[in-house]
């Protein structure tokens, strides 16, 4: 089994430096203090390994990096650690068993974007464990002189910082994220222009999400090739899998990408007391929801899955057995959606609104056929209308459930009750 | 007036969030300063208070305000001692999550969003997925995770909570 992100996770006392040093920790960030090497190179070497945002949106994190503008003034690193998409339990685990991961991938990132201050902004819901985990790392690291002033004897001061938030979705959005730690609403920014030329205050900045920076310091370490390599067949790297649902042990898998969805089923020893597969949604709830069939033997990978209608996401894999009403389900996203919308742009303020209520409508027996084509009609108004993605998130869910699930809408609309008994 | 509201303690933890940022950037401190300040109000804020931080940060008292109000996590009126946030988002809802809040409900004899009479547990309507869909059903209370939740195991936990 390979273990990359997750490498820390059963040692004894996987949050701490000792642990992490032992297993050669802090080896990537001292070698590039030690050769001073030069930040192009960096940004190559993460761009030809083809490490991609593990976040969702799936872009290629060192041609990210190589966006950061060439200006000598203030630059900013900013870890994006607001895991919130419905279905995602991945860097939760990261934050709290290898903190020093994302520490030396903050680290390295900083360098190599030319960036003096790195923020990790985590949900504030995660103020329970992994806040007081990220502190204590950051604390362990400032006094081993990873971070700080003169690091090392090297003449390069980094300062990492974490912050918290105070619960929002919408803040996972780059931009939002941006405005949330300039001290306001979250509320998602229009681009152009990009957080590279104009971010944080105003500076360019970087955002990655946390499990991409937890594997830059592995693949300085271990080379292009090493992580390249660590894909199935086509594939490049690996991917944390956060499998959820109607599974009879469900977990958070770190498996090369490009694993069939039918060995990830495997090791979660199936589906729940034998039951029939019936959908799936591989990348969190904003994402299209396949059927079962469909996916079972199509590698998790970004092209596979784009070519059965559906996308990778953030790897959270929500598995629904034969018993799951799709209507009802659909109903719980969106009001999701609807209760996260920032409410900047209209026709995803009202528009998840109409969403929402026309399913509680149909969902209480009173819904007809016209219905079913005012949720068609309604995500279309949404899909690609708005400032960020959050409308597109909350139209994808109820265009493919329809197509997907048509009969089960109908039946519903008919006889005024659920197909599934 | 404004060392009458802020504790001596509150306004050291603000000044520590302060140095997290440009000197010149004090409304970034809005967050985590809130975050402080209500754990110290027994889990709420008011005009008073976000009044006073606003003077404090030297920021403007709407600026703050419309943090307070964005937030899920800022009430803006008492709550009871406890939270408790039952994740009811997709991963949770396929393992019975509604039972577990229906669960709870009766238990405590309160709605979802209201508060025991006896000031002792509030029952937030969590909208968000809370991050730990495989040990789903799942809750927090007071930001500590409970997970693959049981009605056996949800009376141990919440009988287990002292009234003080």
């Amino acid at each position: 089994m390979i273990k990359v992100c997750t490498q820390t996770f059963d040692c004894k006392d996987p949050s701490s430096i000792e642990t992490y040093i032992k297993l050669g920790g802090y080896s990537a960030w001292r070698e590039i203090l030690n050769q001073q090497t030069p930040k192009s190179q960096i940004i190559e070497t993460i761009k030809d390994s083809q490490l991609k945002g593990k976040g969702g949106a799936g872009f290629l994190t060192g041609l990210k990096w190589s966006f950061i503008s060439p200006t000598k003034s203030q630059k900013y690193l900013v870890c994006n650690s607001d895991e919130s998409e419905p279905g995602t339990c991945k860097d939760r685990d990261i934050l709290r068993y290898n903190p020093h991961s994302v520490i030396e991938g903050m680290l390295i990132a900083c360098y190599a974007i030319g960036a003096s201050v790195g923020y990790n902004y985590l949900r504030g819901e995660f103020i329970g464990d992994q806040w007081k985990v990220t502190n204590n790392a950051i604390k362990e690291a400032y006094e081993h002189n990873f971070i700080g002033d003169n690091i090392l004897g090297s003449n390069v001061s980094i300062n990492i910082i974490p912050l918290i938030g105070a619960g929002a979705y919408i803040v996972g959005e780059e931009t939002a994220m941006l405005e949330s730690i300039e001290g306001k609403r979250g509320m998602p920014r229009i681009k152009p222009p990009f957080p590279a030329v104009q971010g944080l205050y105003g500076k360019p900045t970087i955002i990655n999400n946390t499990e991409t920076i937890a594997s830059v310091p592995y693949i300085i370490k271990n080379g292009i090739d090493w992580y390249k390599n660590l894909g199935a067949g086509d594939a490049h790297g690996v991917k944390m899998f956060c499998m959820s649902g109607h599974l009879n042990k469900p977990k958070v898998i770190e498996a090369p990408l490009g694993t069939p969805f039918s060995k990830l089923l495997d090791e979660c020893n199936g589906i729940l007391n034998d039951k029939k597969l019936k959908a799936v949604i591989p990348g969190g709830s904003s994402v299209p929801v396949v059927k079962g069939e469909v996916i079972m033997d199509t590698p998790m990978d970004y092209e596979p899955l784009m070519k059965i209608g559906t996308m990778l996401g953030s790897g959270g894999v929500i598995v629904m057995d034969e018993t799951t009403c799709m209507v009802s389900v659909l109903e719980r996203i969106s009001r999701f959606y609807y209760a996260e919308s920032c409410g900047q742009c209209t026709p995803c303020r009202e528009g998840t609104g109409w969403l929402y209520k026309t399913l509680v409508k149909i969902r209480a027996g009173q819904g007809d056929q016209s219905d079913l084509d005012l949720l068609n009609r309604v995500a279309n108004q949404i899909e690609g209308h708005c400032i960020c993605a959050l409308g597109d998130a909350a139209a994808m869910p109820v265009k493919s459930f329809l197509t997907n699930f048509w009969n089960e809408f109908e039946y519903y609309v008919e006889k005024k009750q659920s197909m599934i008994i | 007036m404004i060392h009458d509201i802020l504790s001596e303690n509150v306004r050291k933890e603000i000044d520590s969030i302060r140095s997290k940022f440009p000197h010149d950037k004090n409304k970034s401190s809005i967050i985590e300063s809130l975050l402080i300040i209500q754990h110290e109000n027994n889990g709420y804020l008011n005009e008073e208070l976000i009044g006073a931080l606003a003077q404090y940060l030297n920021v403007q008292k709407i600026d703050v305000y419309e943090v307070a109000t964005f937030y899920s996590m800022f009430n803006l009126k008492p709550i009871g001692k406890n939270t408790i946030s039952v994740c009811t988002n997709v991963s949770c809802m396929l393992r019975n999550s509604d039972q577990i809040v229906e669960y709870i409900e009766k238990k405590l004899k309160i709605k979802i969003g209201e508060s025991t009479k006896d000031n002792k547990f509030y029952l937030k309507d969590e909208m968000e997925c809370l991050a730990a869909c495989n040990g789903a059903p799942m809750m927090q209370v007071n930001h500590v995770n409970y997970e693959n939740l049981t009605f056996e195991k949800i009376d141990k936990i919440l009988d287990g909570i002292k009234d003080d």
